[in-house]
């Protein structure tokens, strides 16, 4: 297993958490750790990974720091 | 009725109203704004003279019932930056305006002595009276008092002390359709209205409409355009967080200037966050959507009441918040909303001032998070005019040479907004090349770069930034001549349902005939109108450059530099 920190933001927040650690399975992707958080994939806008914009597909390593935000605007 | 300018010449108290030159009729908003300038205004002159000429101009789609096309440009040369400026804005004035057929009004000259005067735009024209008692008063105390001489009706546009007091940082503000203030924050145009002795300008309502060349066709395309903003995703988000919601993403990237630009995130990111804002305007009885002009599907804006519920600030932005809060390592929401209903009431541009009082912090003037002694400076040094509250009053650029930093994160003399250029490259290109001196709105490159907006290019990077940089700038120079919003971009970058139906209620509103790329060449000569006015009032290619502290320093934690060379900058101008 590896352990990741997983941010959530906005209304992604709302009956789940801000900030928490989770253990993964390697090779586990972006697109299925937002799937095991009951996220739909048409919420997400942005994923990072350690600060950097990252793919559906990439997949993190242990320590990593996996961002997800909804799409969100401003300016 | 057809539109018509109305011309006000403060030298010697007379108006005109005139028929729209052809060459005009088919400009509005900026594009307007920009092509009266640069046509009547002499480009060396002294931004704080005679010469000058400040010009009020509703959008092409202000005044009818298209969702979000609400926003005022204000344009004239600029006190701060000496180039061109147009800012814009929203509240009630432009959809006012609009009603009464008034296609710009022009305020040029300037009186003789100290006297101040109103003006009051009527169908028939604009009347100017002295004005005594509200000299040296707030924008909130101007509003109320129009609101009592004249009725809630009035529209009104105004300046505070700072404008009177011609600081290049003054702006002005617009009064919204429940009586708070929007702002024409940027470069300074606060300064101009008090040169040409005008303290406000109060707008008659109206029971006119605009005429629709093809009412049908109007309202099928207004239809799919309110349709499209509304089901956009950024929407959802704006109006329940506010722009303010673009804290925590910015810092996650590594990209929100903090400590006057030495750091890419900030360790407050969180108690200033929209998700913060959120629940506490939701627990203090204030308002999480809130639109600055009636007609608005987005409702970004907010109403932010203090601990014991009563009013503290409206449309409280992301920018000022990251201004007064990260940039200045403030970390407490009340202080920041605090700093911002006093800069809205001195009339003073939130970002420009506290990135000055940024710069101040590194001179070690006051201590960086600070919040209270910047309370302080702008209640008792700015407000009222000491020589160190003209100082900051001069903005980051002046504030810097005062004290003798080189950390001065300005171009043209115009603070750097709330993304660091050397972890969003894209941004970079856009300040270093925009007509208006340091402005994101200009070409915001953070949809594509930060927030997956009409794609994405990868922030870090200096490949496709120019030509993205370029192609949003040109975009804008459109968009904002219509008097849409700027938040109408990421549905048009993102729904192929939304450019056209912009363009139809264009053509269905003045029987036209225009394309989407005839839009597009509308943006290039806006951008190539300003640009010229630029290099007669003596810029180069010289300065489309970034201050040399971000190609010397890493930004944390990506630990990057601005890395662009000149000729890679200057061909932004290629087209």
């Amino acid at each position: 297993m590896r352990r990741i920190t997983v941010k959530l933001f906005a209304h992604l927040r709302q009956g789940r958490f801000v900030s928490r650690d989770m253990d993964i399975a390697p090779e586990t992707t972006v697109a299925r750790i937002v799937e095991q958080l009951g996220i739909n994939q048409d919420e997400v806008g942005v994923t990072m990974i350690n600060s950097r914009h990252c793919s559906p597909d990439a997949v993190p390593g242990e320590g990593d720091t996996l961002a997800i935000f909804p799409l969100v605007g401003g300016g | 009725m057809s539109d018509r300018i109305f011309r006000v010449n403060m030298s010697d108290l007379s108006v005109k109203l005139e028929e729209c030159p052809s060459q005009w009729a088919g400009l509005g908003g900026r594009g307007l704004t920009s092509s009266i300038v640069a046509s009547e205004v002499d480009p060396c002159c002294h931004a704080l003279g005679p010469s000058n000429k400040l010009v009020f101009a509703p959008g092409l789609l202000s005044g009818t019932v298209a969702a979000n096309s609400g926003r005022l440009s204000c344009g004239a040369k600029s006190p701060l930056t000496g180039t061109i400026k147009e800012s814009n804005a929203g509240g009630t004035a432009a959809q006012m305006l609009a009603r009464l057929g008034c296609k710009a009004l022009v305020i040029e000259g300037a009186p003789a002595g100290d006297r101040w005067y109103s003006l009051r735009v009527t169908p028939d024209g604009v009347i100017i009276d002295t004005e005594e008692e509200l000299v040296g008063r707030g924008n909130y105390a101007v509003a109320e008092s129009v609101r009592q001489r004249l009725g809630e009706k009035y529209g009104v546009i105004s300046i505070g002390p700072a404008g009177e007091m011609k600081m290049a940082v003054a702006n002005i503000s617009v009064k919204d359709p429940d009586g708070r203030l929007r702002s024409h924050g940027r470069g300074g145009l606060g300064a101009v209205m008090g040169s040409k002795g005008v303290k406000f300008i109060a707008i008659e309502p109206t029971d006119n409409t605009i005429s629709i060349a093809d009412p049908e066709r109007f309202s099928r395309a207004s239809r799919a355009f309110a349709q499209a903003l509304a089901k956009h995703p950024v929407t959802e988000g704006l109006a329940s967080y506010g722009t303010d919601i673009l804290v925590n993403i910015v810092n996650e990237a590594g990209a929100l200037p903090a400590r006057n630009f030495t750091l890419g995130q900030f360790e407050g990111h969180d108690s200033i966050s929209g998700e913060t804002m959120h629940e506490r305007i939701k627990e203090r009885g204030g308002k999480v959507r809130h639109g600055c002009h009636k007609g608005c599907v987005i409702q970004c804006s907010q109403v932010y009441n203090d601990k014991q519920g009563r009013y503290l600030t409206s449309g409280f932005e992301y920018e000022s918040i990251w201004a007064m809060g990260a940039d200045c390592c403030v970390d407490d929401l009340d202080i920041i909303a605090e700093a911002d209903h006093l800069m809205d009431d001195i009339g003073i541009d939130t970002i420009e001032t506290s990135v000055a009082i940024g710069v101040a912090m590194e001179a070690g003037i006051l201590d960086f998070g600070d919040g209270r002694e910047a309370l302080r400076i702008l209640r008792e040094e700015v407000a009222k005019g000491t020589p160190f509250g003209r100082i900051i009053g001069g903005g980051a650029a002046v504030t810097g040479k005062a004290f003798g930093v080189t950390r001065v994160p300005v171009v043209k003399n115009q603070a750097i907004p709330a993304y660091d250029p050397r972890a969003v490259k894209g941004i970079g290109i856009t300040y270093a090349t925009s007509t208006m001196g340091a402005d994101h709105t200009a070409g915001y490159t953070i949809a594509t770069n930060i927030l997956n907006c009409g794609g994405h290019v990868d922030p870090l990077s200096k490949e496709g930034q120019v030509e993205l940089s370029r192609n949003l700038q040109i975009a804008t120079a459109a968009v904002d001549s219509t008097g849409m919003c700027i938040f109408t971009a990421f549905a048009i970058l993102d729904d192929e349902t939304c450019l056209p139906a912009l363009v139809d209620m264009i053509n269905a509103r003045f029987g036209t005939d225009l394309a989407a790329e005839d839009v597009t060449s509308l943006g290039a000569r806006i951008l190539k109108t300003e640009h010229d006015f630029n290099m007669r009032a003596g810029f180069t290619a010289a300065d489309d450059r970034l201050p040399e502290f971000f190609a010397l320093e890493e930004l944390p934690p990506h630990n990057v530099k601005w890395d662009f060379t000149q000729d890679e900058i200057d061909s932004f101008w290629d087209f």
